[in-house]
Order: structure tokens, then sequence, then C-alpha cells
């Protein structure tokens, strides 16, 4: 009976298991930190919110690389003009700004809002530019990925400019249950502001559940077949009857969507937002995270945005302190202290951070070139004439 | 019958397609009748493709009108023409080589669907029901060109014979009432090529004109009642495959002019 199981589901569909792995490592993750530490999980738990926002990046730029084949540099900007979004709508700083008004709109409001806006500027930027094919798309973005972080700078008079905008507002629930397990006693609390870092965290997750399964069913629909068509033969597609642009178009546009959301949400939990945070190298970030996960698979681009974030968040952060710690276990603690050129261990290690970071990217390249866990197209063009009798099993289809 | 046999579905009115200064289409005219098997024949080079993808949108003419159904299609956008009833294959076999057989099928049926942006992600009945409908017509047209036991199998990893059929199979998803084959036959071996015959002639009798390009005289004679011949862009003849078949100009350009 087991065996049954296997070769109906797993089998089938490895998503399964990638699935159900993340989703009990995600619920148990807060459980196991709360033991390690002695019940002094916050600071971890803020960090893996963080990574949260990278996995909502990432698994939205997975819909226009990974499914669409649109190469786009400059994703960050749909970030930061969903966290501007919320900037704008949830505090004090429209009084400094020539509407003089502050607003202030709930943070799950803003939430939705900044999908609408992100998208239509997806929109604005994809219609002229989607006719442009492959390298060209991907310098128009590029651009653009440049400009409107400068825009938010320039735009003191709205913006603040480079010093950027605090203060916004907190996010809170309307209604709120306490209880013993907060150390409260029991009751019902109105406008509950969220601001444990566990509370951050449980958004998070639930947002990407929800995303993942928007993004799942976008995938095996009409409109998945036809961003894949469209990425393999946009001719053939269109004399199929797909509008290969309009296709296009509502790839960049959902994309640029899922930015958005994912930018409300780093603006509402961080309290801040600035140009600094909004650059190109986020841009490269999160492809990266797609690329090496596995461009096209949910879970493969949900694994790649973890690993690439603590690689570079946590643990590339840790390296110096490592590597005093360890050549003082074994004997060479001459080498902590700076001496005329050599500025000692801890700076040279993290002077050496990026190479580290390099390396580590060209070796999985090279080791697993479709990524991490990759989609099945992935795997197979990469394959291409090594298995030439490949029968996939189609789990899109119900009725066979 | 003779009456509806002989109403045009497709006008090539005047075409002519430059490219910079070659002349690939020169001024051709010529109609598709409801309901025939049409056939355009020519050697290497003569403008036959250029002419389909001219019809079907993909490089529009120069100068000249397409009608197809009393209406002007010339300029329409490829996936507009498709959506009005025209598919077609390709010479060069272009199928979506990464997907499976019955999603290639499915896709056919794109602009036959009606689930909106909303529906795909939300998973409506509405969606539930279309996806489960898109599937059984799929496996039906699968069964119809006769490749149903490569339904799950990835396009690229067909034999050559299946691919040329997923690719009628495809094309036939977009419930055309017009079929244009560009040399379906191409690369068969004569047995394949008399049953991808038998094909055509099926397709027909569900209701759907083909018209189609062939470089084999031979095989066209066999299915086709009309034939037009193009030469360097200029159709040279057009008729019954007899009066093809002994028109000088088209022994000339065949087979050269004799000295």
């Amino acid at each position: 009976m087991l065996r049954q199981f296997w070769e109906r589901g797993p089998r089938r569909d490895p998503n399964t298991i990638a699935y159900v792995v993340l989703l009990v490592a995600a619920i148990f993750f807060p459980i196991l930190v709360n033991v390690i530490t002695g019940g002094n999980s916050s600071s971890i738990m803020t960090v893996a919110a963080d990574a949260g926002v990278y996995v909502l990046l990432a698994i939205g730029l997975n819909v226009v690389v990974g499914f669409a084949g649109l190469l786009d540099l400059g994703y960050a900007a749909f970030f930061a003009i969903g966290a501007y979004t919320y900037a704008f709508l949830a505090s004090d700083h429209m009084r400094v700004t020539p509407l003089g008004e502050p607003i202030h709109v709930s943070f799950w409001i803003v939430l939705v809002i900044a999908m609408f806006v992100a998208a239509s500027f997806g929109v604005i930027l994809g219609a002229p530019t989607l006719r442009l094919r492959g390298d060209y798309l991907a310098i128009v973005t590029l651009g653009f990925g440049e400009i409107v972080p400068r825009v938010f700078r320039n735009a003191a008079g709205w913006t603040s400019g480079v010093n950027g905008i605090s203060a916004l507002d907190i996010p809170s629930l309307p209604l709120w249950l306490q209880g013993p397990w907060s150390g409260d006693p029991f009751a019902v609390v109105p406008d509950f502001k969220i601001i444990s870092s566990i509370g951050y965290y449980a958004i998070m997750v639930i947002l990407v559940i929800i995303c993942v399964i928007l993004v799942r069913n976008l995938q095996r629909s009409r409109l998945g077949r036809a961003w894949m068509a469209v990425r393999e033969d946009e001719v053939a597609a269109a004399a199929m009857g797909v509008n290969t642009v309009a296709v296009k178009l509502l790839a960049f546009s959902i994309g640029a969507a899922f930015s958005g959301f994912a930018g409300t949400y780093y603006a509402g939990k961080l309290s801040l937002v600035s140009p600094e945070n909004f650059g190109f190298s986020v841009s490269i970030t999160i492809l990266v995270m797609v690329v090496l996960g596995g461009m096209g698979n949910i879970p493969g681009v949900i694994t790649g945005a973890l690993l690439v974030y603590y690689v570079i968040f946590v643990l590339l952060q840790q390296l110096p302190e490592f590597a005093v710690n360890f050549v003082t276990s074994i004997g060479l603690g001459g080498l902590v202290k700076s001496s005329g050129d050599y500025p000692g261990i801890a700076e040279f290690i993290s002077r050496l951070k990026f190479l580290v970071f390099g390396l580590i990217l060209v070796i999985v390249m090279l080791v697993r070139p479709q990524g991490l866990l990759p989609s099945r197209q992935r795997e197979q063009e990469l394959q291409k004439g090594v298995k030439e009798d490949t029968v996939i099993e189609d789990v899109n289809a119900e009725t066979t | 019958m003779t009456v509806e046999a002989a109403a045009p579905i497709l006008r090539v009115d005047h075409v002519t397609k430059r490219f910079g200064g070659l002349v690939a289409v020169d001024d051709v005219t010529f109609d598709v009748k409801k309901g025939e098997i049409f056939a355009l024949i020519g050697p290497n080079g003569a403008g036959k493709t250029t002419l389909f993808n001219g019809i079907t949108g993909i490089f529009p003419p120069t100068t000249g009108r397409v009608i197809f159904q009393d209406r002007e299609i010339t300029g329409a956008k490829p996936h507009q023409v498709a959506t009005l009833g025209i598919a077609r294959t390709f010479q060069n076999i272009r199928l979506f080589e990464y997907m499976s057989a019955l999603d290639n099928v499915r896709l056919g049926q794109h602009c036959r669907m009606s689930a909106k942006l909303w529906d795909s992600l939300f998973k409506t009945p509405l969606e539930r029901r279309e996806e489960r409908r898109v599937t059984d017509r799929a496996i039906e047209l699968l069964k119809f060109v006769g490749i149903e036991r490569y339904t799950h199998t990835y396009a690229r990893n067909l034999p050559y014979g299946s691919q040329r059929r997923l690719e009628i199979a495809r094309a036939l998803a977009t419930n055309p009432a017009l079929l244009l084959l560009d040399e379906p036959a191409a690369g068969f071996t004569p047995q394949e090529k008399v049953e991808l015959m038998g094909l055509v002639h099926k397709i027909v009798d569900n209701g759907v004109t083909v018209f189609l390009i062939e470089h084999d005289m031979k095989v066209v004679m066999g299915v086709s009642r009309r034939i037009v011949v193009l030469d360097h862009g200029e159709k040279i003849a057009e008729g019954t495959p007899e009066q093809v078949r002994n028109d000088q100009r088209v022994i000339e350009a065949y087979l050269g002019k004799q000295h």
C-alpha cells in the first residue's frame, strides 16, 4: 500500500515531497529555534522572515524568467515600488510632502493595492518593450531597475531622497485573541499590533503558501501552457492562436505584482524604506536564487532562495568570526592581530566574502547546471540527446 | 454539393511579397474552394512557404489581398488568423519540444478556451471543466492522427513521422476551417506517404478544407483535384492534375528547358 502511494504520488511528481518537506520545515522551524536558543529566538526569526521576502521575490521572478523565459534584470524596481507604496499610504510622511495630509491605510489593504500598482508599472514597462526579444528586453529592464531607485532618491520633495521614509505604520490585526500562550489573560483585543518576530514569520509563511498555490494554479492552466509555448517557440505559439504579446505582458505584470506584494511586507516589517535597499545587486541576487534553485520549478526556487539567502546574509557574515575561532583553536592566534599590510584574519576573510560566494555559485552551476530542484523541462533541455526515450508522466492529465 | 464545393473559402488576390529587392511571390492569384484538397507545388525556392507565411500573417504580403471566408485578413496578426480558423503546420517541424504530445495539442486549443486569469488563479469550476474538456479533445485528436501511445512523451522524443502527425493534431486542435500543410510528407517513405494521404482524406471528410504544399508531384497528383504551380514566385499553371502534368511551363520548371 505504501508502495502504491509512492508510485502514484511522489514518484510521479517529485515536487510533492519537496512541498511537504518545506511545509513541515516552515512549521517546525520556530519550535526548533526556540528549543535550541532556549526561548530567545527573536533575532533568528527576524532573519527567517526576511528570508521569506526573498522567497516571495523568487517565486515572482520565476514566473517571468522560468515560465515565460523573459530575462528581467530590473526586478528590484517593482520591489521598490511596492515598498514605497506602503510608505506613502501608511505613515505620517505625506504630511511633509506637497500633499500636506498624512494617509494611513491598513497594511492588508496596501498589500493588495501594492500588487496592482506594481502590476500597472509592469504593464507600462512591458507594453512597449515586450516586442523586443531576449537580450534587448534584458537591457531595457536593467535600465528600468536603475531608474526607479534613482527617481525615489531624487524626487526628494515626495520621498525624502536618500534619507528614505521611516516610522511606517506597524501592521495590525483588526481582532486578535490573546491568552496564556503570549503570557496574558484571555481577552479579545481589537487593533492588535504585530511586533513579535514570530508574528511576522507566521504572516510570511501564510503569504508564501498563498502565493505558491496561486502560481501553481497558473502554471497548470491555459496561461501556464501558453507561457511554456512562447518560451519554446514564439512563432509556432502565435500560429496556434496564442497572443504572444498579451501572454508575455501578463507574465511580466504578474511577476511585478508579486514583487510589489513582497515590497509592502518588507516595508511594513522594517518600518523604513530607503532607495539604497533596491539596487541592482538585489535584482541579481533574486535572479541567482531562481537559476540556482531550478528555473521554472516552484519548490526549486524556494529552496534556492532560502539557500542563497542563508549563504549571503548568514554564512558569509559569520565567516570572519569562524576564521578567528578556527585559527585560535589550532594555536595560530597570532594571525588574529593585524601587522603591516596584513589586516588580521577577520578583516582578511571579510574581504574574501564575495570571492567565496562567487566560487560557490560557479561550483554549483558546474555540478548542477539545471539547478538544485529543476523542472522536468529544464532537466531535459540540459540532457539533450542523452536520454532519447524518456517518457514523462503528466501530472496535469487528471483524466488519464 | 457542387454549389457548396464551388464557394471559395480562401482567396489570394494579386499577392506580392518582396524582401528588399527580391520578389519571393509575384502577383499570385487563386481561390481555394470549400471542402477540397488544394495543392500548391513548385520547385525549391518557388515561394510556396513564403505564400503560406503571407496568408497566416507571419510575414504579411507587400501588396495584394488575402480574403478568408469573405473577410479580408491581409496584415492580421498570426494569432488572429488562427482564431479566425486557419491552422498550419511547418515545413521544418516546429513543435514545442519540451512539452508532452498531450500538452502540444492542448496548447492548440488555447484560442478556443475562455478561462480568464481569474479562473486560472483560483481554479474555478469553469476552469476545471474546460481543462477536462480540452484534455479529452486532445486525446481524441491524438487518436485521430494515430499517435495516442505517445500521449505523455516529450514532443522531441517522438519518431520523425509521429512528430509530423503531432503537428497536424496540434493544428486541428485550433478547430480550423482551413488547414495549411507545409510539405507534410517530406522525408517520408512511400508507404508513410500513402498513410499520410489517408489521414488528409479523413481530415477533409470531417469538414476541414486542406491546402497543402508538396514537393513531390506524384503524391499531390493522387489526392488533389486542383493544383497551382509556382515557379520563381510566379503562378505558372493552375488546373487538374492532368492539365498541370501536361503543361509545357510546368515541365520546363521541373525538368529544365529542352535545348
